[in-house]
């Protein structure tokens, strides 16, 4: 079984995931292949892979590997 | 002072940072509000058109878009977003945290903030002049959050800060503003805004701030964790109002001895 490091925890990698599938998975809305959530609302939320930040338009392109480390941010409280 | 006055007086001399004029001088962060609802009628009784947040990972643990509703508040309350690198003790972090801000809420506008360690949470002036030089050149609109230190203020704009926030107390201290006389002398030298930034307790140390020259006023835990915030947050928006105006209206000098503000002329004879 692939895994790899989500928001620093273990987690499953399916084969073929992308990060869109990750920020769909995450935020629990579903993501356009552009990288805009389709319920038209603004998402908030940015992606870095392996340090690396993979800019919206990207993510269904980017295939997300094994081991791979997955950040997924957005805005909270603080400041 | 009518809700009409307060505009049309706030219109008449707005704060204009970053090339963008707003319309209200307090900047509200978000920090240590114990609920969402609470924070938001905070903000609105506030007044204010920017506010800042942290950029975290997003829990899943509290539900599909928990992580957005911060961001879609600030959205649906007309209030500009100003994401912040609170967390950061290094450039390398601060650049990183600012580059996935950008990316995530869409502003090139960052509250640096870069600390030196967890206990004191003052500014690392080292770490945030190269993260602010960093930043620039990536096109970033930098807010830096920076100590009293009048020197570190000037090296900050002339690295191209688009604006220069330096703090009256360490974070949460509610100490008011410390170093007055810095304070003071970071507004006459500055050629871009400035905004006091850190440490503020009440209302009359926001308004002793804007009697400084300051050109707005940033707090969070001096509302979020007041009593009754809501009323504190309205208490917030006048004091920098007052101040304001006072800072404008030219006061009169202190004097060593009285001055009769009634004539001696013209008293009855009793």
């Amino acid at each position: 079984m692939s895994t790899i490091h989500l928001n620093g925890a273990p987690a499953p990698l399916a084969a073929g995931t992308t990060v869109a599938d990750l920020v769909a998975a995450v935020t629990g809305r579903a993501i356009l292949p552009t990288g805009q959530p389709a319920d038209g609302r603004r998402l908030g939320v940015a992606v870095a892979r392996n340090a690396d930040i993979v800019p919206r338009s990207r993510w269904s392109q980017t295939a997300v590997e094994t081991d791979d480390d997955v950040e997924i941010v957005t805005a909270v409280q603080g400041g | 002072m009518t809700q009409a006055l307060t505009d049309k007086l706030s219109q008449a001399d707005p704060f204009t940072v970053a090339g963008v004029a707003l319309g209200s001088r307090l900047i509200m962060g978000t920090g240590g509000a114990p609920s969402l609802d609470g924070l938001g009628a905070a903000l609105v009784a506030s007044g204010t058109e920017l506010t800042t947040v942290a950029m975290r990972r997003y829990a899943t643990g509290g539900g599909p878009g928990a992580g957005t509703n911060l961001f879609e508040l600030l959205l649906e309350n007309n209030i500009r977003v100003l994401p912040n690198t609170a967390g950061c003790f290094t450039a390398r972090e601060a650049v990183m945290t600012a580059e996935l801000a950008r990316e995530a809420l869409e502003t090139d506008w960052v509250k640096l903030e870069v600390i030196a360690d967890e206990h004191t949470l003052l500014p690392d002036a080292v770490e945030l002049v190269d993260a602010t030089e960093q930043l620039v050149n990536r096109g970033f609109k930098v807010f830096a959050y920076t100590n009293d230190d009048p020197v570190v203020a000037l090296r900050l704009e002339q690295l191209g800060a688009a604006a220069v926030m330096p703090l009256g107390a360490p974070i949460g201290t509610g100490l008011g503003i410390l170093n007055p006389h810095n304070i003071e002398l970071i507004v006459s030298r500055a050629n871009v805004p400035v905004v006091l930034d850190a440490g503020i307790g009440t209302a009359s140390d926001a308004a002793l701030a804007m009697e400084l020259g300051c050109d707005a006023v940033l707090l969070a835990t001096a509302v979020t964790r007041a009593q009754d915030p809501v009323r504190m947050a309205e208490a917030f928006k006048h004091a920098v109002i007052g101040g304001r105006l006072a800072s404008r209206a030219g006061r009169i000098p202190k004097r060593a001895h009285a001055l009769a503000s009634s004539a001696m002329e013209g008293r009855p004879d009793l």
